[in-house]
């Protein structure tokens, strides 16, 4: 068996989403290539040659790669893919974008962001936001899988570094063109991989109130992260979303700060490994999946909060 | 430009599901139904580019049991002109979704297909990537704004570190996010107008379309509990269990 696995990247650096899904790879077994698909992006292959359980890595750096668009990068995958007996690719934005329609394009059914690795051909995945789990088989010859990166370990380094082969003969489809970002770009941890993450809600009422939360969140390196509501609400930007059609995070500690926790947000966090909450609702959902619950105005609460860990000198980890 | 509208129907987003007493699946017996939300949005959007006479028709879709025809009827009365029915009972992947609807786009030659970006029961987030790879058509996915720009569309895409613009060539399949507008509600006699709307009948066998699944549903479980957390009292007694019982900061 050989695994091709689609590296996450943005041209500079590889992400940490990409050792996530190598990890899932490796519990499927077989020889495992990374795909490097983009422009001027030698040094994300680098990284990824020196990825450990990584046989090879292949570079495809090429203009009509730079901004990773679907129409162009799908046929190279689709291209590469009968070479292997699996293509996984981390279920961020830019997997759940390519994957599928790679897939199609070779008559196969993806997996979507499995939760664990049965057997190379049997998946768990979350189904009904989370509320059920079900384990699936697949029958295609070429799996198409993408991993939910919280479930999965990131890959270490390696000492030594593997192959980088160059593959050429990407082309532009000519039915899409890429504009620009607006990227939040924030000094704090990623979401997704952040050690701890507070989340606001409907409750802080504004997004200038969200600057009691990032005090709070420097103290204790976390990310800053938001429910749906505050997101609709214009608070805080789209990144912040955490649940069902947001973000999915599994922190060591997950702070919910005025958020009351319907089954969309309890989606992207339940596998949190502490949940802690602050709302002055006792009825709010969110105390049924919290370990610690306070029930407290968080106007009161979170300046509190905040002089409490600096008076026990808490430092982030 | 013709926009066509593919539905789903699935459970409603405010029922709590029950897994099955054998696994087999979530119990969708006498628990209410209703259109995906993200369609609704993707419904929306189409019946404003129609009100903005940038969209001349706006025909719905949807693939399912005869019970998918209240779902169609409800993108009729928020204001497709015509629906489709592909008549369906069983379970289909997104896959035979994507063929079948390419069917369609074959016959009816929308200029734009939007879609919800995922559907709140199989949450797989394929149907629309797949149906855009399956016609060789281009995709902007996640979508929360739509611009039309000289026989193009200028979309804004949500994506992981926030924003991002993409021009597509028509035709084009967009897959719509929440924040694209909110839908409206339709009003009595538009729901009455409704009824009178042609709802047209297709069949999986008529298309052509082999919808024999690729997957095997092993079995369905509800997902690990959380044991059951405390109330504490104050801010002081939070961090202290956080601190010392939890380990977590």
């Amino acid at each position: 068996m050989a695994i091709l696995v689609y590296a996450e990247h943005d041209n500079q650096e590889l992400a940490a989403a990409t050792g996530s899904a190598v990890t899932a790879a490796r519990e499927m077994g077989g020889d495992i290539t990374v795909l490097v698909a983009g422009s001027g992006c030698g040094a994300v292959a680098e990284a990824a040659s020196r990825t450990a359980g990584v046989a090879r890595v292949l570079l495809a750096d090429e203009a009509p790669l730079e901004a990773q668009l679907a129409e162009n990068v799908a046929p190279l995958m689709a291209r590469l893919a009968p070479d292997y007996s699996h293509v996984v690719a981390p279920a961020t934005t830019t997997g759940k974008n390519i994957m599928p329609r790679a897939a199609a394009l070779l008559d196969k059914q993806q997996v979507s962001d499995i939760t664990e690795v049965v057997a190379a051909d049997t998946f768990v995945r979350p189904i009904y936001a989370g509320n059920a789990m079900a384990t699936v088989q697949s029958t295609d010859d070429i799996v198409f899988v993408t991993v939910r990166t919280t479930a999965f370990d990131g890959a270490e380094e390696s000492d030594t570094a593997v192959p980088v082969e160059a593959v050429s003969g990407a082309a532009d489809a000519g039915l899409s063109s890429f504009e620009g970002a607006a990227l939040s770009g924030s000094e704090r941890p990623e979401l997704t991989t952040a050690r701890v993450v507070i989340s606001g809600g409907r409750g802080m009422k504004s997004g200038d109130n969200f600057a009691m939360l990032e005090e709070v969140a420097d103290i204790l390196g976390a990310a800053v992260g938001a429910s749906r509501a505050a997101v609709d609400a214009g608070y805080v930007p789209n990144d912040y979303q955490v649940g069902q059609t947001g973000k999915v995070v599994a922190p060591e500690l997950y702070l919910a700060v005025g958020i009351s926790g319907a089954i969309q947000h309890l989606a992207g966090m339940k596998d949190s490994k502490v949940i802690a909450c602050i709302n002055k609702d006792e009825e709010a959902p969110i105390f049924q999946v919290a370990d610690f619950g306070l029930v407290a105005d968080l106007f009161d609460a979170v300046p509190e909060l905040k002089a409490e860990l600096e008076q026990r000198g808490i430092q982030p980890r | 430009m013709k926009v066509l509208v593919p539905v789903k129907r699935v459970i409603d987003y405010n029922v709590k599901v029950r897994v099955k007493a054998d696994r087999s699946g979530v119990d969708l017996a006498n628990v209410k139904m209703s259109m995906n939300p993200f369609d609704e949005i993707a419904v929306e959007e189409a019946i404003r580019m129609k009100e903005a006479e940038t969209a001349t028709e706006v025909i719905a879709l949807s693939l399912g049991p005869t019970q998918s025809q209240e779902t169609l009827r409800t993108a009729l009365a928020m204001g497709a002109d015509r629906a489709i029915h592909v008549v369906h009972d069983g379970d289909l992947e997104p896959l035979a979704v994507a063929k079948m609807i390419a069917r369609i786009v074959a016959e009816e030659s929308p200029d734009v297909v939007i879609l919800g970006k995922q559907a709140i029961d199989d949450d797989a987030n394929q149907t629309g990537q797949m149906l855009a790879g399956l016609l060789g058509w281009a995709q902007g996915t996640f979508v929360s704004k739509i611009e039309a720009a000289n026989g193009s569309l200028k979309v804004v895409r949500e994506v992981d570190g926030g924003l991002e613009s993409v021009m597509l060539t028509l035709p084009a399949i967009i897959t719509v996010d929440l924040r694209l507008n909110d839908p409206r509600y339709a009003s009595l006699p538009n729901i009455m107008k409704a009824r009178k709307k042609e709802i047209a009948k297709r069949t999986p066998e008529e298309l052509g379309v082999d919808v024999t699944p690729h997957l095997k549903v092993v079995s369905v479980e509800e997902p690990p509990r959380r044991k059951s957390g405390i109330k504490v009292g104050s801010v002081g007694e939070l961090v202290d269990k956080l601190q010392n019982d939890a380990g977590a900061i």
